[in-house]
């Protein structure tokens, strides 16, 4: 009986007041983080949707969100071929960015030499603003696809450039000692240090492409204006403004703002995947 | 691994490696290291002890070749060949993107060795250091003195004719410490390997090796080498026993000399 007793009361003892405390704000957390900005979002849609009736303010000023998506619904075929074209170009700037970051980076780390003559060329591409390149580059380049391509890519290239290169150059010292005593050639050391060194840190550079080559993309629509066939989501704004309709303004909006969360969102997916085995940030803390 | 060198008694041992008179001058200014002499014989377990900045790490860099001597010349007996050389380092050094049985790999990977034709090796020297059952963990999953045991491993595992450690125990706490002494010369018992330690703890030199090379610092220089006759294998007796006491108090005094020198 005593025994007995004397478990019941130390299985009690196991949770004590704070522990359970600390457990419950948690399990309250771990529902919010998704609960709260569904609410606030609910409530901002609502807020707008206030605003337009109770203020009666028209459509071809500022449209409700009901209008938007009735809108969206209804010029979907326009505005999903205008999304694909976009997409397309996005994608496309973003691969070629992955190319020619990682291999320009891998070059500079191998070289010294390309490293200090073309690193300041990579520099001045970054800080000029694409728009006020964007003209010049429709001038030269004929094909459109290949000038919005560029654009794109100027835009998107430079962070996975310097992530990369700041990942090759961050492996382990003494790793890189070890390689050395090993006698590792450079590919070896390459491969086997600092490639998976770099590799959070691409990864990282790749979640900022992404966003800024969707940017890129719309940018370089604005600049690259007229075409009408095979034209992206910025153009339809553009000619949408022109007609003063303004929900489909709306709707192409929302479009491009969805697809850039979803590709953060899968960059990141991707991101935790690679990484969740071993680096730091990828790790759950007890 | 299987080539077990039985350690015969010190005067009766080859010599492996010899350092006459190096010296190594870093921006042509500061004199990490003056006129070092030093033969190492095989099966020597040989400690570099003495403060910081007396060139012990410098020295090690040099064997190990990730440095050329200002001056002198280090000769290998027989030539030095892939494989001669285990390195341990102040930190495990691990690849955290790799497992275990992976980075114990890592010397074989680099000869363009499979893991399947190594297999074997690795896991005899992760038996040696008594990390059998953890091949396929991270290293993020074990503890400070576990991945040192790794490094060990990766260390011998191409069984090296010199091993040389650069502090390897001096981040762990001392129980820790105390364990991977033990079990470095029970490991050293069974394989037999030339050890080349760097500390600038005179228990842990004394207690590990059989000779004691003091250094004093600015210029980095060899100032004196204890012999420690005591007999292997070494346990707890000997830790407490009044030979060790003698030897750690012959070894104080010469650091004590080392230190005055300097200052």
């Amino acid at each position: 009986m005593m025994a007995l007793d004397r478990t019941v009361s130390q299985a009690e003892a196991l949770v004590d007041a704070d522990e359970a405390r600390i457990a419950r704000r948690r399990r309250v957390e771990g529902v919010g983080k998704w609960l709260m900005p569904v609410i606030v979002l609910g409530l901002s849609i609502w807020g707008w949707d206030r605003l337009v009736v109770w203020n009666a303010i028209p459509h071809y000023i500022l449209p409700s969100p009901g209008r938007v998506m009735q809108t969206l619904i209804k010029d979907w075929p326009i505005l999903f071929d205008a999304l694909l074209v976009t997409l397309q170009i996005t994608f496309m700037a973003l691969a070629v960015a992955v190319i020619g970051g990682v291999g320009l980076a891998i070059l500079f780390t191998q070289s010294r030499w390309a490293e200090m003559s073309f690193y300041p060329f990579a520099v001045i591409l970054q800080v000029t603003p694409v728009v006020s390149v964007a003209p010049l580059i429709f001038i030269y380049v004929e094909n459109r696809t290949i000038g919005l391509l560029l654009c794109a890519w100027i835009v998107a290239f430079f962070p996975i450039l310097a992530n990369t290169t700041l990942g090759l150059n961050s492996a382990d010292s003494n790793l890189r000692d070890l390689m050395r005593i090993y006698g590792a050639r450079r590919w070896q050391t390459l491969r086997f240090l600092q490639l998976p060194s770099a590799l959070p840190y691409f990864l990282s550079g790749l979640r900022i492409a992404g966003g800024l080559s969707l940017i890129g993309a719309i940018v370089a629509e604005y600049v690259a204006g007229t075409g009408g066939i095979g034209s992206g989501l910025a153009f339809r704004i553009l000619e949408a403004g022109y007609r003063l309709n303004i929900p489909r303004m709306f709707a192409a909006l929302i479009l491009i703002a969805v697809s850039g969360v979803v590709i953060f969102a899968g960059l990141s997916i991707l991101s935790h995947l690679c990484l969740r085995k071993w680096h730091e940030s990828a790790l759950k803390r007890e | 691994m299987t080539t077990n060198r039985p350690i015969l008694p010190m005067g009766q041992r080859d010599r492996l490696l010899e350092l006459q008179g190096v010296d190594k001058t870093f921006n042509g200014a500061v004199v990490a290291l003056r006129r070092m002499n030093l033969t190492v014989n095989e099966g020597d377990f040989i400690s570099l002890l003495g403060p910081s900045g007396c060139g012990k790490s410098t020295a090690l860099r040099l064997i190990a070749g990730l440095a050329r001597p200002t001056a002198g010349r280090i000769l290998w007996s027989g030539g030095q060949g892939t494989g001669d050389l285990g390195v341990v380092f102040q930190e495990p050094t691990l690849m955290p993107w790799a497992t275990v049985a992976q980075n114990v790999w890592l010397p074989f990977r680099l000869r363009g060795q499979s893991m399947a034709a190594v297999r074997g090796q690795i896991a005899e020297a992760l038996d040696l250091v008594g990390l059998g059952a953890f091949p396929d963990a991270y290293p993020r999953e074990l503890s400070g003195g576990m991945k040192m045991r790794v490094s060990i491993a990766r260390a011998l595992v191409t069984n090296p004719r010199l091993i040389l450690m650069d502090e390897p125990f001096a981040a762990l706490d001392e129980i820790t410490r105390q364990k991977l002494n033990n079990d470095l010369l029970t490991l050293r018992g069974k394989i037999g390997c030339t050890v080349i330690f760097v500390t600038h703890s005179v228990f842990e030199s004394v207690f590990l090796s059989d000779r004691v090379v003091v250094m004093a610092a600015r210029p980095g220089r060899v100032i004196r080498e204890l012999v420690v006759d005591a007999p292997y294998p070494r346990d707890l007796a000997y830790r407490t026993s009044p030979a060790y006491a003698a030897h750690c108090t012959v070894a104080s005094e010469a650091l004590a000399i080392a230190m005055e020198e300097a200052a």
